[in-house]
């Protein structure tokens, strides 16, 4: 099959992929109207792609020392400069992408789909389940979120894995709120009842018609709190809570450079550039993503 | 075909349905009709089991109603919604929206059926694989009538199928609808604020007020004049004026 621009553009698709196929074509040519939104997306797509191909693009290993050339100065050799045990920030910048950016995206795997099921069965099954789940959900609510991710990772043994758990188990609320919402609405609409006159039972009717249509806000939801969850990712790193040394965090390595922040500035900056155009990143991709998939905005 | 005793609905405090009773038989149609809030839509909702909360005797085809309603009501009960706007699911295309009954009641051949579906509807084919925003309103108003009819069923509760719709495409659809009874020995629950409508469909004419049923009588006793309650004689008295001033621009023009 040729898949063409008519092909996907047609007012009569001619099979149930080439339909699905379609508007989702249409979203991301609405999509690439917003400058900002795909300049966002292309950061994104060029801090993946960076950090995936680290092995191929550092000059340096990231683990060794070189304590003779210590705090060095950007150079030919050493493009940002080293760090205060000799080694190459260019090298660990490369590196600690896969980290943060590997803690993001296993944390939005584990909250998103967590939190949409809690919301949905929530909103849609009602009366004592709605109470008893959001009642849960308004305690995780109740704390703020980098103080029981710390002592979360406290209790456990600090590290990436307990640090990607710690951050969804405070992550998760609002995604359960935002999806029970947008359940309520749906759950008297006369297209439900029609799934409900169909025989359809809950479970087929949350999981086939409800959960999809509260997917989009979720995504925009999603991608607007990619950059919370970096910042809470090398917040906790900064305290020592996440990645331990000498793994190349973003976070981590702002908080071991904090002590030459004013003589040998350019140690801390590469990795906090790289943390703010990462959280910029996703909120400029966030609200472009809200413009198209925005459900109040018809098809 | 469909049997209601002394049917009462509450909302919280508030009656709605203060003991209505009416019966259909197989193959008739009857039109309820009635202001807004008369409780008209509340019966069918109550009759469909999207409302549980009513007391009093519904049965279908003899057999007593529960509070629950199993797979096998839906297969021989279905509903045509007023909105056809908010009747189909936004996300869906056609073709999955006909899909699900067949899918829930396990019915095979489901391309064939599709495609005879849209066809007993008079859609073109093309609308197939289309969503619901890119129909008229006509169109979606067809699309959930053949949704209602996937899996077969005996008895169709239309709930204001047509007071969306323009008045043109109003005709089209209650020809449409006719003409399904006829061929398929549907059996209708019509609701209507509208007259001429229910007096277009059915052959029995109950009218509603305040949660009563006030009066049921025949569509011919309807046209004659043969009324015996003053809410009917009202409503009639209104339907005939609209039609007067509908029809006076027309001959003035």
């Amino acid at each position: 099959m040729i898949v063409t621009r008519d092909w996907l553009l047609t007012e009569a698709p001619a099979s149930r992929g080439q339909a699905a196929w379609g508007r989702r074509y249409r979203l991301w040519l609405q999509l690439r109207r917003n400058p900002l939104a795909m300049a966002g997306l292309l950061v994104i797509l060029a801090l993946i792609a960076l950090s995936l191909l680290a092995p191929w693009l550092a000059t340096h290993d990231p683990g060794v020392q070189d304590l003779s050339n210590r705090l060095a100065r950007p150079s030919a050799a050493h493009w940002l400069g080293t760090d205060e045990l000799g080694r190459d920030v260019y090298s660990r910048l490369l590196y600690g992408g896969r980290i943060t950016l590997g803690m993001v995206v296993a944390v939005v795997v584990l909250v998103a789909p967590l939190g949409l099921a809690v919301g949905c069965v929530a909103g849609y099954a009602g009366g004592i389940w709605d109470r008893l789940l959001m009642r849960v959900t308004d305690v995780f609510l109740a704390f703020p979120r980098l103080i029981l991710a710390l002592a979360f990772v406290a209790a456990l043994r600090p590290g990436v894995t307990s640090a990607v758990a710690a951050i969804a188990l405070t992550a998760w609320p609002p995604y359960a709120r935002l999806a029970r919402a947008e359940t309520l609405g749906l759950r008297g609409t006369d297209f439900i009842a029609a799934v409900r006159l169909c025989g359809a039972g809950p479970g087929r009717i949350v999981l086939r018609h409800i959960a999809p249509l509260c997917l989009p806000s979720l995504i925009v939801r999603v991608t607007l709190d990619m950059s919370s969850i970096i910042l809470t990712a090398a917040g906790l790193g900064f305290l020592g809570m996440g990645a331990q040394p000498p793994s190349p965090e973003w976070g981590a390595m702002i908080a071991t450079a904090r002590r030459f922040i004013l003589e040998q500035w350019w140690v801390p900056t590469a990795p906090g550039l790289a943390i703010f155009v990462a959280s910029l990143a996703f909120n400029l991709l966030g609200d472009g993503l809200r413009d198209v998939l925005d459900p109040k905005q018809g098809a | 075909m469909i049997d209601i005793e002394g049917l009462r609905v509450r909302f919280g405090v508030n009656e709605v349905v203060h003991g209505v009773s009416l019966a259909v038989l197989r193959g008739g149609s009857f039109g309820l009709v009635g202001e807004s809030g008369s409780g008209k839509s509340t019966i069918l909702r109550a009759y469909s089991g999207l409302n549980p909360e009513w007391t009093g005797a519904m049965r279908l085809n003899g057999a007593e109603l529960g509070r629950r309603r199993d797979r096998a009501f839906f297969r021989r009960v279905q509903m045509v919604f007023q909105d056809p706007y908010g009747s189909l699911h936004p996300r869906q295309t056609v073709d999955r929206a006909l899909n699900e009954p067949l899918i829930v009641h396990g019915l095979g051949d489901r391309d064939a059926r599709i495609a005879r579906a849209l066809s007993d509807v008079s859609l073109p084919g093309n609308v197939r694989f289309r969503y619901p925003h890119q129909l008229s309103g006509g169109q979606r108003q067809r699309v959930a009538i053949a949704r209602s009819l996937m899996a077969e069923p005996d008895v169709l509760l239309l709930d204001e199928p047509t007071s969306a719709l323009d008045v043109s495409v109003q005709a089209e659809v209650l020809n449409l609808l006719r003409d399904l009874q006829e061929r398929r020995g549907l059996t209708y629950l019509l609701v209507s604020h509208n007259l001429a409508v229910v007096a277009h469909l059915c052959s029995t004419i109950g009218v509603m007020q305040g949660g009563d049923l006030v009066e049921t009588l025949s569509a011919n006793d309807l046209r004659a004049g043969r009324v015996r309650h003053p809410h009917t004689a009202e409503l009639r008295a209104l339907t005939v004026e609209l039609e007067k001033d509908e029809a006076q621009p027309a001959t003035a023009g």
